[in-house]
């Protein structure tokens, strides 16, 4: 019997395998690496790489010499504070609508999931570039210029962020609507009926029902959309770094230690913003 | 007089009724409301489409006059003759679908056997690996892009379809850790007994694999293969740094198709118009570098969307 056992173990292994071996040679390895380089001063001459211990000088430049990447770092912050909790309510309340008796439902369900397509290539910069994304004619409305013309207040900037960039937000809503979509699909129909029978409102069902049954799902959504949010090629900090990374004056170490920094804050983001979602569940439920 | 009364009470509810409905979703407020933003918020995405197509149809002069705004006075195909040119259509979409088709296809396929792997089968480790599965879809790609463009050069595979195809068939391309746990998912909602029959039987592992699981597994199979062809399709800035000038996308010659343009169409001094490159070519540029995804879109859109309930996305 247990050499049986052993065989399974074994057997689990081989299936896993791949993924091992891919993981020390391209991930595991790449990552070490970068994290030496972050620490050198990496010159490509023409026989080969050569370094040169710097210890935290690259990080120390990054935060006290090279600007623009602290004040980048500090808008992409502010800005996924807005973001993401829009993108999330948003694909919420998409699914939920999809998720209705209605008519035309494929049409209407082909016609949502088109981000998924859309908007993780370069056409929607094209499209952003050419301002179709923006709702139009809205400068001309009094409520813009009112904010347009003290953009200092902090609610004024959010607002005038909000106008501007609300329809790019709705753009990166697609995945996070096919996975609450399926997630209430699985829902069991009989808890629903059961509420009915008790006399539970629709408005109750969900407050107490469905919300707290898709909870998971957010704390997947929260995850999946901060790290596209992040590492979208388009996002400002990513190109930065790849400039750096081709700069002679900088090269690969600085980059390096560019993108290690912001994989920290990312890792941060991501454990403060999975933190929040778990306390307030215990919090609901002892 | 009461029947009069009881009449109007009657109509009365019955318009109540109409309205509002019996439980509250059947109401006609209620649909005109749900109707109402499932069209709003379907225009939102449907605009950019629309103009696009609109815009690419115009001839200059349907562009710079401002009566003309949904159709265009005459079908116009001169942009997409000229887009076609600077894009090289055919040539590139040919080297996109090769450098994008084999890398999901082995990605999907890896992901099945390793999504199986940890569904199955326990093994010391399997938590940590699982933890490490979900660690690399939280990894930016540029902490571990200068290693592994350093590496890729030495093994002399920059500037070809290696340099996606290698990871994408030891499980670390594009977003491999979601496919790992769609397959994880999938294969763990699966009943055992089928499998546990076939190995009363004297099936081996790997042949249970092959002929039983996997077949039950297309729906799963097909939602990675599309969202793994969907974003090596869009990726760009990987394929811009591995592959250099040596292989090249529709994406990735969208990102450069005006200094391309500029190239190819010289702006001769002193003529405006002709040769000038406007918004109607670049939009018949945007166009054809979505269309064939849109396309593949449209045609499987069924798995899409069906696909999701059932390859166990959410899992249980």
């Amino acid at each position: 019997m247990k050499r049986l056992g052993n065989n399974r173990n074994l057997t689990g292994l081989l299936f896993v395998s791949p993924w091992i071996l891919g993981f020390l040679i391209f991930t595991a390895f790449p990552l070490l690496y970068s994290l030496f380089l972050s620490f050198q001063e990496v010159k490509i001459t023409t026989d080969g790489i050569k370094t040169n211990f710097v210890s935290f000088g690259n990080y120390e430049y990054a935060f006290s010499v090279d600007g623009t990447f602290v004040d980048r770092v500090l808008t992409y912050l502010e800005e996924m504070v807005i973001s993401v909790p829009i993108i999330i309510v948003f694909s919420l309340i998409i699914a939920l609508l999809l998720n209705q008796k209605i008519k035309f439902r494929g049409l209407f369900r082909t016609i949502f999931f088109l981000p998924v397509i859309i908007a993780s290539g370069p056409v929607i910069k094209e499209l952003i570039d050419q301002g179709i994304t923006t709702i139009p004619s809205i400068e001309q409305y009094a409520i813009y210029q009112a904010l347009n013309d003290n953009p200092d207040g902090f609610f004024n900037g959010i607002l005038l962020y909000l106008i501007k960039n609300l329809i790019v937000i709705l753009w990166y809503s697609g995945v996070q609507i096919l996975i609450f979509l399926a997630a209430l699909q699985k829902m069991d129909k009989q808890i629903f009926e059961a509420a009915k029978i008790d006399g539970a409102s629709n408005w109750e069902f969900f407050w107490k029902i469905t919300l707290p049954s898709l909870k998971p799902m957010i704390i997947v959504n929260l995850i999946y959309t901060i790290v596209t949010y992040s590492v979208f090629s388009l996002n400002p900090i990513i190109e930065h770094i790849q400039k750096n990374m081709f700069k002679v004056d900088t090269g690969y170490g600085y980059a390096s230690a560019l993108s290690w920094i912001y994989f920290l804050i990312i890792a941060a983001a991501l454990s403060i913003a999975v933190g929040v979602m778990t306390v307030k569940r215990k919090k609901k439920y002892t | 007089m009461q029947t009069k009364t009881q009449q109007v009470n009657k109509y009365y509810l019955k318009t109540k009724r109409m309205f509002l409905g019996m439980q509250g979703t059947d109401g006609l407020l209620y649909k005109l409301l749900i109707y109402g933003l499932l069209v709003g918020i379907g225009f939102v995405y449907l605009y950019p489409l629309l103009y696009m197509g609109v815009y690419s149809f115009k001839s200059l002069d349907d562009l710079l006059n401002p009566l003309v705004n949904w159709i265009p006075t005459q079908f116009y195909t001169g942009n997409y003759e000229q887009a076609n040119k600077v894009l090289n259509f055919f040539s590139t979409l040919m080297e996109t679908l090769y450098v994008t088709v084999l890398p999901a296809l082995a990605q999907t396929a890896v992901a099945a056997v390793v999504g199986y792997g940890l569904a199955r089968f326990d093994f010391r480790g399997k938590k940590i690996m699982f933890v490490l599965v979900l660690a690399t879809f939280i990894i930016p790609p540029q902490v571990t892009l200068i290693p592994r463009y350093i590496f890729f050069n030495e093994l002399n595979i920059l500037g070809s379809l290696s340099a996606f195809l290698l990871p994408a068939t030891f499980g670390q391309g594009l977003n491999s850790a979601i496919f790992i746990l769609i397959f994880y998912q999938f294969f763990r909602a699966v009943p055992k007994a089928l499998e546990e029959a076939a190995q009363l039987d004297g099936a081996g592992h790997f042949r249970i694999f092959f002929t039983i699981a996997l077949p039950m597994a297309l729906p799963a199979i097909i939602i990675s293969f599309l969202f793994s062809f969907v974003w090596y399709w869009n990726e760009t800035y990987l394929a811009a740094i591995y592959f250099g000038d040596a292989l090249t996308t529709l994406p990735l010659q969208l990102q450069k198709f005006v200094a391309t343009y500029q190239q190819m169409f010289p702006a001769e001094m002193g003529v405006s118009g002709g040769n000038q490159l406007n918004e109607g070519i670049k939009m018949a540029g945007t166009v054809l570098s979505i269309l064939p995804l849109l396309i593949v879109y449209f045609i499987t859109q069924r798995w899409f969307v069906e696909g999701v309930d059932r390859s166990g996305i959410t899992g249980e």
